[in-house]
């Protein structure tokens, strides 16, 4: 018998810099998209920042990992969620969202997705895990 | 810091001979990495090479096997998008091998 699909979810809630977390968030990501699971990302509370475009590191002295998110469709992890309020209450809009990759037809860019904190809610209760970072 | 002399330089790599500067690379480098990896790079074995590092500088990682295979199938044809053309050319595993000679670190996601 098959073995049924493990639903693995990410939640991201601390900025993007300052600590490790976020970067070997992105990492643990990448490396279990090698797996069958099915992989679902959650930006939230100051995580949002992490999903900023045009972030610069420079005078933090790292190199950043911004860029890293755009190869996120191609590692088939599709499923990238933003808390709208998260966003919101932070001065953010869509138009802020960094591109995760892009349509593998139309080559149309592809964003995460904007949901209310109830759907996320609605997701998480679907989840076998749900890593923290 | 495990080290190589190239021409009266010295490169400082990782335990696995992985360059530790990314801008220390160059051309010559490639050649002498390749040789310590048993490689004779020919036309095809550049493309590669040049496919990974332009990779790394647009998403700053470079990328697993899987996702190399579907990403050169796109840019650089169908027929050169699968396991096996890769095999053929770096038979030490082409995300390990190629990221080594392109001076990258290693592949994210290599398990």
């Amino acid at each position: 018998m098959a073995e049924e699909i493990k639903k693995i979810m990410f939640t991201v809630r601390k900025p993007p810099h300052g600590s490790i977390y976020v970067y070997e968030g992105l990492e643990v990501k990448l490396i279990m998209a090698a797996y069958d699971a099915d992989i679902s990302v959650v930006f939230m509370d100051d995580g949002v920042f992490a999903v900023k475009q045009g972030q610069n590191t420079k005078e933090l002295g790292i190199k950043g990992f911004e860029a890293t998110y755009g190869a996120l469709v191609d590692y088939e992890i599709t499923k990238v969620f933003v808390d709208r309020k998260s966003m919101e209450d932070r001065g953010m809009t869509e138009d802020d969202l960094l591109v995760i990759g892009e349509d593998e037809d139309t080559e149309e860019p592809i964003k995460p997705e904007v949901v209310d904190s109830d759907q996320i809610a609605a997701m998480m209760a679907e989840q076998h895990n749900i890593l923290a970072f | 810091m495990p080290s190589f002399e190239l021409n009266g330089r010295t490169y400082e790599t990782d335990e696995d001979g992985y360059l530790a500067n990314l801008a220390d690379w160059s051309p010559d480098v490639a050649g002498y990495l390749a040789k310590t990896e048993g490689v004779d790079m020919s036309e095809s074995h550049w493309e590669v090479v040049n496919f990974l590092r332009e990779y790394y500088d647009e998403y700053k990682i470079a990328p697993m096997i899987r996702i190399l295979t579907k990403a050169i199938g796109k840019k650089l044809g169908k027929e050169k998008g699968n396991t096996k053309y890769l095999y053929d050319l770096y038979p030490g595993g082409p995300a390990k091998q190629a990221c080594k000679i392109a001076g990258l670190p290693k592949p994210t996601g290599c398990v």
